[in-house]
């Protein structure tokens, strides 16, 4: 499905992404890992044409994705800081992205599963972090997209959200969805994802399950297992 | 793009600024006729005002809505939306929230004052036109300025910079590089700098459809040779158009490679 080849990306000296190859055919959840500044977000606004790379490749479903913005017809993004024009209201924020991707949308549910309703006529500005992320959650959940890539997705959410989250999550996976997830906290990794993809110093430098990650590693469990690759390379 | 700019122009009508610029216009429609009393004295009145002050508030909306849409544009971005059609949809919803601010708040006090069956009507319609290719033109630039800066306050002092250049300085070596150079035959010169300054050239323009040109001197004849035939005012408003689509071009191009 996604197919990315010998991928380039500096932002002036700093450079973030150093010949990522990956490949993703299979359907299921993905969870790309890797410590701060290894290049988990320029990746993911790579493959969605919000930074353009230096050099290489990004194809979705054998199409190459560059100068195109059609293919985002078919992704789902939870982008990773929800920054919303603060003086729309939630409802009107909500019709706009339906409007601009011209499709209905199943937004009803999602508002009722957060408890959002109370908030659909308050300002955006005035919605505190945790209700805006689930604003956030609505706007990526409500399409039908093949593809949907989640960036921290758990950020600010409540026990009761993110139990909510992780159902949605396995619902989606279960219509044959190909999902992207990063995030930092290391059980919800565990339990959500089928497949890891650990980013090092702009390289892909792992890619398998966690039952292999472990075999690897020779570590009890999966948080352990992380922490060895993160010191093993002394980082 | 028309989506886009919807989004935007409904964003900024609601906005107390676009209220502020209006009101400040008709006020200042209103005053300036209650003063004058006459409607072609105040359409020179008029002039000196827009010509400074347009370009002005174009560069500063321009500047100010950028930075303040940068979480629109983030969210759009990852949408299947086009690019350019962002950016140009932005660019467009301030450039026409501003023009209509000012079609509406200088145009109501003057048709209210019987504009229509002035003989002063086509030098207020010339007015009014040349204050919205300067609101096009220096929004314009103040999107390119911000779309190359992402630091807020450097690029409200570029943008700042920009205008006083092109409203203050510009004239300043003009007249400089016309004192210095008086040996010169300079008609061919002064024509040509004229064009490279948005400013300069509706004011020229305007100053020759009001028949004031003499107030020049010699170089009001050149301009008046040169300007006051069709061909010359077809030139001049080629020009500016020329600027309103060069920063145009640029947008489009920058806006395909930036990263966000």
């Amino acid at each position: 499905m996604i197919h990315i080849e010998n991928l380039y990306k500096s932002f002036g000296k700093n450079k973030v992404l150093e010949g990522i190859d990956l490949s993703i055919s299979e359907k299921g959840i993905f969870a790309i890992l890797g410590p701060n500044g290894s290049g988990k977000t320029t990746l993911i606004k790579s493959i969605l044409g919000m930074v353009i790379p230096d050099s290489g490749t990004i194809s979705l479903n054998g199409n190459s994705i560059k100068n195109k913005w059609n293919y985002r017809n078919e992704i789902d993004y939870l982008p990773q800081i929800a920054n919303f024009p603060s003086n729309l209201t939630v409802r009107e924020l909500i019709k706009m992205i339906k409007d601009l991707r011209n499709l209905p949308g199943e937004d009803e549910q999602l508002i009722e599963l957060f408890k959002l309703s109370p908030f659909l006529n308050k300002k955006l500005s005035n919605l505190s972090g945790g209700t805006k992320q689930k604003v956030n959650l609505v706007l990526t959940l409500m399409f039908d997209s093949p593809l949907i890539i989640l960036d921290e997705p758990t950020t600010g959410l409540d026990p009761i959200a993110l139990l909510h989250l992780k159902n949605l999550i396995i619902q989606e996976k279960a219509k044959g969805k190909t999902i992207l997830i990063t995030s930092h906290i290391m059980s919800f990794v565990e339990e959500m994802a089928d497949q890891i993809v650990f980013l090092l110093e702009g390289k892909v430098y792992f890619k398998g399950d966690i039952k292999t990650l472990l075999t690897q590693t020779n570590e009890p469990n999966f948080e352990r297992a992380i922490a060895n690759l993160l010191t093993e390379q002394n980082v | 793009m028309f989506k886009i700019l919807k989004y935007s122009f409904f964003d900024l009508i609601r906005s107390r600024w676009s209220y502020v610029y209006l009101f400040f216009y008709l006020t200042l429609g209103f005053v300036l006729l209650f003063l004058n009393n006459d409607l072609s004295k105040a359409v020179i009145t008029l002039m000196n005002v827009i010509i400074i002050l347009v370009p002005l508030i174009g560069t500063i909306f321009g500047v100010m809505y950028y930075y303040d849409s940068k979480e629109f544009t983030e969210l759009l971005l990852a949408q299947p939306v086009k690019r350019a059609s962002i950016f140009l949809g932005q660019y467009l919803g301030v450039a026409i929230s501003l023009s209509l601010s000012l079609l509406i708040g200088l145009g109501l006090p003057f048709v209210l004052y019987g504009l229509f069956q002035s003989s002063a009507i086509w030098d207020f319609v010339l007015l009014l036109v040349t204050g919205t290719f300067l609101t096009l033109i220096f929004t314009g630039l103040a999107f390119n300025i911000a779309l190359y800066n992402e630091n807020k306050i450097k690029g409200f002092s570029y943008a700042i910079l920009l205008w006083l250049f092109m409203a203050v300085i510009y004239d300043g070596l003009f007249l400089m590089s016309l004192i210095l150079l008086e040996e010169y035959p300079l008609d061919t010169f002064s024509i040509g700098a004229t064009l490279f300054n948005p400013i300069d050239l509706s004011r020229i323009l305007i100053l020759l459809k009001l028949d004031i040109s003499a107030l020049l001197g010699y170089t009001g004849a050149v301009f008046q040779k040169f300007f006051g035939t069709g061909l010359g005012f077809l030139m001049a408003l080629s020009a500016l158009a020329l600027w309103v689509a060069l920063p145009l071009l640029n947008i489009y191009r920058k806006s395909r490679k930036k990263d966000f």
